[in-house]
């Protein structure tokens, strides 16, 4: 019995205790320590999974936890994403009273639960990854108490959230029975034996998709999407829409193709209907939006439409298209809305599209990155959105299906309307206020770094590209 | 001797009522949380049901962890209960419509 697999979580849950702790013995302005005790633990963390990268795949903990390559490439991409939402998060917080260690706890935690779902080998260990992810998530939209939306985006994410646990749960019930095991590899096993299963299968494979798809946010089951993004403190925003992403996107991987992979034409037909709607509806919607954070929700509904399409033509070149676009699609969105953060100051959220008018006079830097990331999510060249975009729609024409590609394209155009609309209301309109922007050093640096990582990104992806290719064969 | 399908079926209706219950309640978040904790029972029910017939413990290991997260879930919904009535002052879920677009 060895633990060396589980080193990135035994790391993680020890630091997080320890932070609990030290937290509480620390006065008001010393609070900064916390903030870098949880950002050493997430480096620190990222180096360990990342030094896994090249090691063979191994099963542990009586067949509930697996070490794979895939497994260590999607926790470093998860722990350095959140390290990346801790920086932008640090000033904000300090405006508004509310830098507590809390918050490094629960999104700590919520880390955790995403290695965990990331590792899963058994039905067991991806819900209880799962819960620990959403109740950490729960807890840190409410984190700002005296905040009436924030409360009411959160007790509308906890609802539906647990009502998408419960859908999840069902299906696994089902498959339990149908398949007699919770072990992933015995589930498929199971499933690839000639059977009067079928009916059951199928059944179950229902509910665990809506239950995915829940908290994928894909349409029909996005409802959640805009409340939650708009009515969170803006950092919960950031931290929700990336590292949570790649999380969904591995827990997929797991459920879908390792333990359903029988079942592919009919989850195939599932995610086509999931995606196009997803493409159709959030595209559309967020045209009409006047606040930033609930057009990049509909933006991320469109996202996920696209990372779907990825994971249904079910073919290698498909699934790491889908990593790929997961992981740059984190990066696009802490970039997203860290500018919403870095134009909002203490009682001032920068939150309507209207905020944005005049960025170029005020900071032509800053309105350069944000150019840069509007361009990506837009899927413009050079950056690194088109090339996440063209891989996957690549992956699905070559399993001949070519009419989706179309419908792709044709709603991704339609969304670049409302990204090159911030474009315009940056570098052709008059600013409203003439207040200085004011930027702590720390949010300099990561918003210049996460601007400059998508453009380079987009420049040279092939060496991601490789590692993704590289994990998944 | 109760089959198996009679468990699945109680199962069922249970699960039925629960999500019948989120999507019908429009007075009181309360009634929510009940809707919640009853889905993970009727979860329960299913788990045990196919636990026995199979021979198989892992189905009730499964009950177990599902019930420790059912009620750290409840607790953490309750919290949010107790942070949105000091807001709101209002626990009814028609009220909870400040946000549209």
């Amino acid at each position: 019995m060895t633990f060396a697999p589980l080193a990135t979580e035994i790391f993680l849950l020890s630091m997080a205790c320890i932070i609990l702790i030290v937290d509480v013995f620390l006065r008001d302005e010393r609070r900064v320590l916390s903030y870098a005790l949880a950002q050493l633990t997430l480096l620190a963390g990222a180096l360990i999974s990342w030094s896994m990268l090249g090691n063979e795949t191994q099963v542990v903990l009586h067949g509930t936890f697996v070490s794979d390559p895939m497994a260590a490439l999607l926790k470093t991409s998860i722990l350095l994403v959140t390290v990346g939402v801790f920086m932008y998060s640090r000033s904000y917080l300090v405006e508004r009273d509310i830098f507590r260690g809390e918050f490094y706890v629960l999104g700590l935690f919520a880390v955790l639960g995403m290695l965990v779902l990331v590792s899963a080998h058994s039905l067991l260990t991806i819900y209880l990854g799962l819960e620990l992810l959403s109740l950490s998530l729960y807890a840190l939209v409410a984190f700002q108490r005296d905040s009436a939306a924030a409360s009411e985006a959160a007790m509308k994410y906890f609802v539906l959230g647990a009502l998408a646990s419960g859908m999840l749960l069902y299906g696994i019930s089902m498959l339990y029975g149908a398949t007699g095991s919770l072990d992933i590899g015995e589930v498929a096993e199971a499933i690839a034996l000639p059977g009067e299963q079928g009916i059951i299968l199928v059944f179950a494979l229902c509910f665990i998709v809506v239950g995915l798809a829940f908290k994928f946010g894909a349409v029909p089951f996005h409802m959640w999407v805009p409340d939650v993004y708009h009515g969170a403190p803006t950092p919960v925003t950031l931290f929700i829409g990336s590292a949570p992403k790649i999380a969904a996107f591995a827990m997929a991987m797991r459920l879908l193709t390792e333990a359903l992979g029988g079942l592919y034409g009919s989850w195939q037909d599932m995610l086509t209907i999931l995606a196009v709607l997803s493409l159709v509806i959030g595209n559309v919607i967020a045209i009409a939006q006047t606040n930033i954070k609930r057009m990049l929700a509909y933006s991320t509904i469109a996202h996920v439409g696209f990372l779907l399409l990825g994971l249904l033509a079910g073919t290698t070149e498909g699934f790491s298209a889908s990593m790929f676009y997961a992981i740059t699609y984190a990066l696009m969105a802490i970039g997203g809305f860290g500018m919403v953060i870095l134009l909002s100051r203490a009682g001032f959220e920068a939150d309507r599209l209207d905020d944005f008018k005049g960025l170029n006079d005020r900071s032509p830097w800053f309105a350069f990155m944000m150019l840069i990331l509007m361009l990506s999510m837009a899927g413009v060249p050079p950056t690194v959105g088109f090339y996440a975009k063209l891989a996957v729609l690549q992956a699905v024409i070559h399993v001949d299906m070519v009419w989706l590609a179309v419908v792709a394209v044709f709603f991704s155009i339609i969304g670049a309307f409302y990204y090159i609309r911030i474009v315009k209301l940056m570098y052709f309109d008059a600013p409203e206020g003439d207040a200085p922007l004011a930027v702590s050093p720390d949010m300099q640096i990561a918003m210049s770094l996460n601007g400059l990582a998508v453009l380079t990104l987009g420049i040279f992806p092939g060496g991601l590209m490789a590692v993704c290719n590289a994990v998944l064969s | 001797m109760i089959a198996l399908s009679d468990y699945l079926i109680l199962g069922a209706i249970l699960f039925g009522l629960s999500v019948a219950g989120i999507f019908l309640n429009r007075k009181n978040v309360i009634i929510l949380l009940m809707a919640i904790e009853l889905m993970l029972l009727a979860v329960n029910m299913n788990f045990i049901a196919f636990s026995y017939f199979l021979g198989d413990i892992a189905g009730q290991v499964f009950v177990f962890f599902i019930l420790t997260v059912a009620a750290a879930e409840a607790a953490i919904g309750l919290a949010i209960l107790v942070v949105l009535f000091r807001n709101r002052q209002t626990i009814n879920v028609d009220d909870l419509d400040t946000m549209k677009g």
